[in-house]
């Protein structure tokens, strides 16, 4: 029932749209990662100018559906002088969407380090940078992977929903070719492959950054469920 | 965006309508699933606990849209002839039952053994001690998680409209071409997701403070 030869004589269309998925999630998940870091800077160096703002933000990502925002963006983007192609819109759909989540995500991870450590490190004379640097990120690095890795995942799959707006990503090329094959099991079931293939290699290039980073530096005083006056 | 909303809003809110009874039917049915698939996945038997791991697998490492494409066009060609709305509806309870088994799979494993233990001294059955003890504690504990399941399902059921299931994204496109408004139209649909996505947080967030209590400690 699985006709491999099928695969091979379409192998162009699978590759030109894997390697469209493959760009598109990786510039969409930078993006995402990055303005994520700014909105969460943002918040936590001003919270009275920038904390409803980003929370509003973050909620907007968390309650609607990526697939609005990038009708938006494609299709509502050009009343307000905003033409973009559709693998653009795509980067950026991904990039605004889970940059709400990776804010989160960094905020809970820098609110999770006791403010022990840093009243400690200003007794002992250590600079605010330097407390930055050398105390808060270390430990927080490990805190947000796990969640950080998660949500890669999670962009990753919804990458797919660009195909809907005419990227020639996996599932819009899988689909040409049910609709030129008449098969449907086969190039379906190579893409979910592939797509598998790509969260399995983020999953377990996350576990093991997680891994790297507990072998470095020692456990967080909230994750050994110490009171608050047990680390030190 | 308001004048789309005046303008459109009985069909709009009959979209809305279609979204939450695709989304909700889907989670009560991918809730029995789910609960089972975690009685699965905690199984002491080899033979049980591994199938049940790899429809997990499957069913959470693959893009919802290609699955509900594969169910779409799949259950033809084996000659099950399903309307577009029934293969969301499966598509979407399969999807979730994965989620929310691992949901309560993290469950279970919070309960101490020591009650399951208990039980079984006691003489009371494995089937009603899952029913009677664990489960129970199970959903509260997973309350919090539960509720971000139903939201995403909500917010994944948007993409329903590509197999024409004429939900809130579909209305919202038939809207927006007959307008040519499609920066207000989809303002407009966004807005609806998030209030009902707010609605569901406000009730989850109410009902996990009137059930604190009662909660077995180790």
């Amino acid at each position: 029932m699985f006709d491999i030869t099928l695969l091979w004589e379409v192998r162009g269309l699978i590759l030109q749209g894997f390697w469209n998925t493959l760009w598109i999630c990786f510039t969409g998940c930078l993006l995402a990662l990055s303005l994520g870091l700014v909105l969460a800077a943002l918040r936590l160096a001003n919270p009275r100018l920038f904390g409803y703002p980003v929370a509003c933000y973050v909620e907007l990502c968390r309650g609607t559906p990526l697939l609005i925002l990038l009708f938006l963006l494609y299709y509502g983007g050009p009343s307000i002088g905003l033409t973009l192609s559709a693998s653009v819109a795509g980067v950026m759909g991904l990039g605004l969407y889970g940059a709400g989540y990776f804010a989160e995500i960094y905020r809970g991870g820098f609110k999770s380090i006791p403010k022990g450590q840093l009243e400690a490190a200003r007794m002992l004379g250590i600079s605010r940078w330097h407390a930055l640097t050398h105390i808060q990120i270390p430990q927080m690095a490990r805190l947000i992977v796990p969640p950080g890795t998660n949500q890669l995942i999670i962009l990753v799959k919804e990458s797919a929903l660009i195909s809907i707006i005419s990227v020639d990503d996996l599932t819009k090329n899988a689909t040409t070719i049910v609709n030129q094959t008449f098969q449907v099991i086969e190039p379906y079931l190579a893409v979910a492959l592939l797509y598998w293939l790509m969260i399995e290699l983020i999953a377990r290039g996350g576990y093991a950054l997680e891994k790297r980073l507990a072998n470095r530096q020692p456990r967080p005083a909230s994750q050994q469920g110490a009171t608050p006056h047990a680390h030190g | 965006m308001l004048e789309i909303l005046l303008n459109h809003y009985p069909v709009l809110l009959e979209g809305l309508a279609t979204t939450l009874v695709v989304s909700l039917s889907a989670i009560a049915l991918g809730l029995v699933l789910g609960v089972l698939l975690a009685f699965g996945l905690t199984s002491r038997h080899g033979l049980v606990r591994w199938p049940c791991g790899l429809y997990r697998s499957f069913w959470r490492g693959t893009p919802i849209l290609l699955q509900l494409l594969l169910v779409y066009y799949l259950l033809p060609e084996v000659g099950i002839e399903i309307a577009p709305i029934s293969a969301a509806i499966l598509t979407l309870t399969l999807n979730t039952a994965a989620f929310q088994s691992e949901i309560f799979r993290s469950g279970i494993s919070h309960i101490p053994a020591g009650q399951i233990e208990a039980a079984r001294m006691a003489g009371i059955s494995s089937w009603q001690t899952r029913r009677r003890i664990i489960m129970p504690q199970v959903f509260r504990l997973t309350l919090p998680p539960l509720t971000n399941e139903i939201i995403t399902i909500l917010k994944n059921s948007s993409l329903i409209s590509v197999i024409a299931v004429t939900e809130l994204m579909r209305v919202s496109e038939q809207i927006a071409s007959r307008t040519f408004q499609p920066l207000e139209t989809y303002l407009a649909a966004a807005l609806l997701y998030l209030a009902v996505n707010l609605v569901l947080a406000l009730l989850s967030a109410h009902l996990e403070r009137r059930m604190t209590g009662g909660l077995a400690t180790d």
